[in-house]
């Protein structure tokens, strides 16, 4: 690589008068390449700003329509979880953040540490999202067409085992790598396999928070025993004119035409960002990954500082999610 | 800010890697752990505030209140987080060029999103008047 350079500019940029092994063969300097990678990755964030904008936007027409299907929605909407995991996603911009402070400093340890905590932060917030969407299903709450509020807590669980189903498997499958590296002396394999192993079960403690976190916070949205409740109180009435118990709840808070798209929106927008979680857990294991091989140097922390950006945008579009589906009135 | 680092960088790199472990290429721009914390730190009592305030009926103004703190705590995160503050001013003006279109974008729809609304609404009704008078199913 270092014949490639030419003479003058391995003089003038390169104090040793060779090429770096990070430093790709048509960059003159360390900083040049920084900069080069931060640009790139800022353009394709705005990309992404431009992305979830077409999303805004339809949540602000549609609100701007239909404040009553907001108002009338907001109310299956845990507060109380969406607050937690605003506390998630924070706490986990503050370890990326971290991160990339512990890879400009050359501190490995402190790098690995960080990336480790914001992986199980990303799997906490998806096992609270988990809890979050089977209660929904559970009573019903499809988008658009499929809407279909109903009294009953059919099924319960079920739902949210077919959630959890992929994470058990990812799990399983991570202990399993951390014990065959082990077996087989695999040193850089045990370390990631069981660093993402031990990450990865932050999952199924998000789903235990998610029962908790309502019930310790009281909250007033309609959880599955408060559904219950409801139920309980207009069977008398409405039994009378519906003979349809699928619409116990629908008359009892008499749900507005067309709720079902709040829904859609609802899931599209959290969806979107959930997929989004699931693609930066994929980039920080690879960062994690090279972390373990001690590829980052004081002068090549780029990935570290790319991902982060990444990670912190994501952060960023929860914070308006938050209010925006959360917090109605 | 990014001028001076420019201006300092061939000698500051040099020292980045004549020294050990904790010494930091020019163009690193480590954040102090307190500055990191207290950013961390605002994040959450924002939070806090938002979901407090939520609980006010402040009708109308609901929205902006929770915008606003939202766009505070966005501002703290883009600028500290992830390092805005301290970046290449080319990088910032891409990011607010950025948030200018999306305005645009919303701007422009809303100005529109109401254009034909009667006609929805009279459909909808007419709609909903022939589903009633046909038994459903």
């Amino acid at each position: 690589m270092a014949s490639i350079v030419e003479p003058e500019a391995a003089a003038t940029h390169d104090h040793h008068g060779d090429h770096p092994e990070f430093l790709a063969h048509h960059f003159e300097t360390p900083q040049q390449q920084y900069d080069t990678g931060k640009l790139g990755m800022w353009l394709f964030l705005i990309q992404e700003i431009l992305f979830f904008s077409g999303l805004f936007v339809a949540y602000a027409v549609y609100r701007a329509n239909h404040p009553e299907i907001f108002v009338y929605a907001h109310q299956f909407l845990d507060k109380s979880l969406g607050a937690f995991n605003t506390v998630v996603l924070l706490l986990s911009s503050l370890t990326m953040a971290w991160a990339v402070r512990d890879s400009q400093l050359v501190n490995n340890r402190g790098l690995i540490r960080n990336l480790a905590i914001t992986i199980a932060c990303a799997f906490l917030f998806l096992g609270v999202k988990a809890v979050e969407y089977s209660h929904k299903w559970d009573i019903g709450l499809y988008w658009a067409s499929k809407f279909a509020p109903t009294a009953e807590h059919h099924g319960g669980s079920m739902i949210l085992f077919w959630l959890c189903l992929p994470f058990i498997l990812i799990s399983v499958a991570l202990i399993a790598a951390t014990v065959v590296s082990k077996q087989k002396n695999y040193e850089q394999g045990y370390r990631f396999y069981g660093i993402l192993a031990l990450a990865s079960v932050a999952f199924f403690v998000g789903v235990g928070c998610g029962f908790v976190v309502p019930a310790v916070a009281g909250s007033d949205s309609h959880g599955p025993a408060h559904v219950e409740e409801h139920a309980g109180e207009s069977d008398h009435h409405v039994v009378a004119t519906h003979a349809d118990p699928a619409h116990a709840l629908a008359d009892d808070v008499e749900s507005p035409r067309n709720a079902g798209i709040f829904f859609s929106i609802y899931y599209v927008m959290t969806g979107l960002h959930a997929v989004h979680i699931i693609g930066g857990v994929i980039a920080l294991a690879w960062l994690l990954w090279r972390a373990l091989k001690r590829q980052f140097q004081a002068e090549y922390f780029g990935p570290v500082d790319s991902v982060g950006l990444y990670w912190h945008l994501v952060d960023l579009v929860w914070i308006y999610l938050f209010p925006l589906l959360y917090l109605i009135h | 800010m990014a001028d001076t680092q420019q201006a300092n960088h061939p000698h500051s790199a040099h020292d980045a890697h004549g020294h050990g472990e904790h010494a930091h290429a020019s163009f690193a721009h480590p954040m102090a752990p307190r500055m990191l914390l207290g950013v961390f730190a605002a994040l959450i009592a924002l939070t806090i505030i938002t979901v407090v305030a939520a609980n006010f009926p402040l009708g109308r103004w609901e929205i902006v209140v929770s915008l606003t703190i939202a766009t505070i705590k966005a501002s703290l995160v883009v600028l500290f987080f992830m390092h805005l503050w301290y970046d290449k001013p080319f990088n910032a003006l891409i990011f607010v060029a950025s948030l200018a279109f999306v305005a645009l974008f919303l701007g422009i729809t809303l100005i529109d999103s109401r254009e034909y609304q009667p006609e929805i609404e009279q459909r909808t009704i007419e709609h909903v008047t022939t589903e009633v008078a046909a038994p459903a199913q």
